[in-house]
């Protein structure tokens, strides 16, 4: 291992972006190394359990890359210091849980109305309000869904490891920036407080998705900040680059003005909904194990997955017909997949653990007339592979 | 300073050689919604209302019978104008010729 | 119409400041005698002495009618939500300090809802130019009081009068450490271009209040007539004190005719800068 020798006629190794090499990490510290690599140019935070970790590892981390950290007065002030930087083109990023997530929600209708790119790590911690806030928790993702009022689509990733959290995060800027979406990385806080092995890769190996440019010089013509390409995602031109953009969370036209109509805010409203609905089959991610022939199917995500994991494994041994599925991408939720299983027609009935009381069991129960099992708690501990073993085996 | 002091009326020493400006007023009618901004604080009242409205029902400035070469160009209404509905510009000699004004 | 009249008025349709504005939007949604369009106006002519090329000129607001600002200037132009265009505007200002960053809202977005923004934002030094327009209520909803509103001024949610201290903004905004504090009126249009232009050389926080009537619902629920009206009310009591030391005692009570209003520039001290 290459130790710096500093003061001693060698200059210290710059800090690098992207720390290439494997790690025992935290899964907080992961999901801060992941938003680093991504090329996170501002962070807005506020101290919160359990996801500070986040934001003490990027506050070391990021002024000494180049990118600017802040720690804001709160979390309606976080999340709309990281949409203005968004709109000024930075990968801006904050970090929070249940009690920040909530104060969050307007100003996440806003980014998703403006279409401006933010990611979001929301750590989950028992809820309601002030919970459990050192102990965990899954019951924040149907607010992740919709949390903000009205219609508009977003992309969550629910990563189950350390690993995940760097990998994850890493596809959320992509995602966000991709279809201009607030993108949210649904952690807990097992998984945010859990050390494991984390690889990161050379620099050059982590995968980057820019954000579409206008297609013509300022000035040569007005520049539509909401006139979509066939994906149904418009360019995006930032603050100071000469393109005179509007934008505002008001019901508005292509070219950002406000137009306060139906027809308007019908044919918007509804983009904003299908670009994520039509583009899911390129978004959504799952794991899958031994479905073919399973007649009961264990669906779980986070925290959660690894008791899971466990439980299908042992039921197997057993010589249980049982399946497993992990949901990476929450949101879209895997609609598809989930009807292909149902359609093979050996699946009989669905698991869903969850430390929640039924926020993803609701989803699978809408997709099916099968029974759906529940092994749910509210919070503070999470579900012990026994526990799902003996719901597989009844 | 008294009251009645600080109300005497300075004048610059150099009044008399002062070359007083003369505008010309332009108005952007369809935008004027009658706040009468420009018309109650225009130094020397060129301004009043036209006796017919704009599309949306104002009755808009302009200028007084008489009062064609009166602006003095101090921008004031303009500057004040919340609609952006009128300005001045400085008269040109060809203005002033237009208006049989001394171009001197 | 004679023909003189005709040749005085030569049928302009455009404003020579219109390239800076988002001249296709006017004429634009506030009421006759409503003073926000003069301080949209003034910002105007502010980027055009700026010496800065408009494309590094920002402006963001919040909501309500003074919200509706960023929708009428011709440069980057952010409509955020309420109370939150200063965190929104410090997101575009730290990640871009070359741009110049203007915030014009209403007293309502900027002290009540967003009033732990403004202090935080002032006692960063953030290199903000805002421009917070007082009209003393809620006007977009219809007249509501408010953390500006004076005492004994009524509002439709005030009924009897509104009962709590107002702010006195410009002692807020020093107390929290703002660099630049000014008040003016509408009708001060220069000494307001004046101030938001040295508010945009200034590297640090800056604060001007600018007093607007509001004749559909404040002058209308406290008998004080048109938008002109108002004006002339800031024309007969407003005394200038550039430099007082004594912003405490500046509160402004519209309503108590024996009162002056002070204006100024009334704070300009050099603080460390949140970005230097």
């Amino acid at each position: 291992m290459a130790v710096s020798v500093i003061n001693k006629g060698t200059k210290p190794e710059p800090e690098p972006r992207v720390r290439t090499g494997g790690h025992f990490m935290l899964g907080d510290h992961a999901c801060a190394e992941g938003a680093l690599a991504a090329g996170l140019d501002f962070f807005g935070g506020y101290p919160i359990t359990p996801s500070t970790e986040i934001a003490e590892h990027i506050a070391v981390r990021l002024p000494l890359i180049g990118g600017r950290f802040v720690q804001m007065e709160d979390e309606l002030a976080s999340i709309a210091a990281i949409i203005g930087a968004s709109a000024a083109g930075a990968r801006s990023f904050t970090a929070t849980s249940g009690p920040g997530f909530s104060l969050m929600m307007e100003n996440i209708g806003l980014a998703a109305m403006m279409e401006l790119p933010v990611v979001i790590a929301d750590v989950m911690r028992a809820s309601p309000s002030t919970g459990l806030p050192t102990m965990v928790g899954q019951s924040d993702v149907l607010q992740a869904r919709w949390g903000s009022h009205g219609d508009y689509g977003i992309i969550a990733y629910c990563p189950s490891s350390p690993q995940e959290c760097f990998d994850l995060t890493i596809r959320a800027f992509n995602a966000a920036d991709q279809y201009r979406v607030p993108v949210f990385i649904l952690m807990d806080e097992v998984v945010g407080h859990m050390a494991e092995r984390v690889i990161i890769p050379a620099a050059e190996d982590i995968p980057h998705t820019p954000r579409k440019g206008p297609r013509h010089k300022p000035g040569e013509e007005i520049f539509l900040s909401y006139a979509p390409d066939a994906d149904m995602v418009p360019p995006i031109a930032h603050a100071g680059e000469g393109y005179k953009v509007h934008m505002t969370g008001l019901t508005h036209d292509e070219r950002g003005y406000p137009a306060l109509n139906a027809p308007t805010h019908n044919k918007l409203v509804n983009r904003l909904v299908d670009k994520i609905r039509l583009n899911a089959a390129d978004i959504v991610m799952y794991e899958e194990i031994a479905t073919e022939d399973a007649d009961t199917i264990v669906i779980s995500f986070g925290c959660t997955a690894r008791s899971a994991r466990h439980a299908v494994a042992e039921a197997r041994r057993e010589g249980l017909k049982c399946g497993f599925l992990r949901l990476i991408t929450i949101w879209p939720f895997p609609e598809k997949r989930i009807r292909e299983l149902i359609d093979q027609g050996n699946v009989k009935r669905f698991i869903v653990p969850e430390v929640n009381l039924g926020q993803i069991r609701r989803e699978v129960e809408r997709m099916t007339s099968l029974p759906v099992l529940r092994l749910n708690h509210a919070g503070g501990e999470m579900p012990a592979p026994k526990d799902i073993l003996e719901l597989i085996r009844s | 300073m008294s009251e009645a002091e600080s109300n005497v009326r300075r004048e610059p020493m150099d009044l008399a050689k002062a070359q007083v400006p003369v505008g010309r007023v332009h108005i952007i009618s369809e935008r004027c919604k009658q706040c009468n901004f420009c018309i109650n604080y225009c130094p020397t009242k060129v301004l009043e209302y036209s006796p017919e409205t704009n599309a949306k029902g104002y009755h808009f400035p302009l200028v007084a019978a008489g009062k064609e070469t009166s602006c003095v160009h101090c921008r004031f209404c303009d500057l004040i104008c919340p609609e952006l509905a009128i300005f001045t510009t400085e008269m040109t000699d060809e203005d002033k010729a237009e208006f049989g004004i001394d171009g001197s | 119409m004679s023909a003189t009249e005709q040749i005085i008025h030569p049928a302009a349709t455009v404003h020579p400041i219109d390239n800076l504005l988002r001249a296709d939007r006017f004429p634009h949604i506030l009421c006759p005698g409503c003073g926000i369009g003069t301080v949209i106006h003034g910002y105007a002519h502010a980027i055009a002495a700026s010496g800065l090329s408009e494309d590094r000129h920002v402006c963001v607001s919040g909501i309500g009618c003074s919200g509706r600002a960023a929708g009428y200037v011709n440069v980057d132009s952010y409509h955020s939500t309420h109370g939150r265009a200063l965190p929104f505007a410090l997101g575009i200002a730290v990640h871009k300090p070359e741009l110049n960053v203007t915030v014009i809202s209403g007293d309502g977005d900027l002290t009540a809802i967003g009033g732990n923004h403004l202090i935080h934002a002032a006692r960063r030094n953030v290199n903000l130019n805002v421009i917070c327009i007082n009209n003393f209520n809620y006007g977009m909803t219809g007249g509501q009081v408010g953390p500006t509103t004076p005492v004994g001024a009524k509002g439709s949610t005030a009924p009897r009068g509104a009962v709590e201290q107002p702010f006195n903004l410009p002692y807020l905004a020093k107390a929290t450490g703002a660099a630049f504090v000014a008040r003016w009126t509408v009708l001060h249009v220069r000494e307001f271009q004046d101030a938001v232009l040295r508010a945009m050389n200034k590297n640090g926080f800056s604060f001007i209040e600018v007093l607007a009537p509001c004749p559909t619902s404040f002058g209308r629920a406290n008998n004080i007539g048109d938008g002109l009206h108002e004006v002339e009310i800031y024309r007969e009591r407003c005394v200038i004190e550039n430099g007082a030391q004594n912003l405490e005692e500046l509160d402004i009570d519209l309503i108590d005719a024996s009162k002056p209003i002070t204006v100024g520039n009334f704070v300009d001290i050099d603080r460390k800068p949140f970005i230097e």
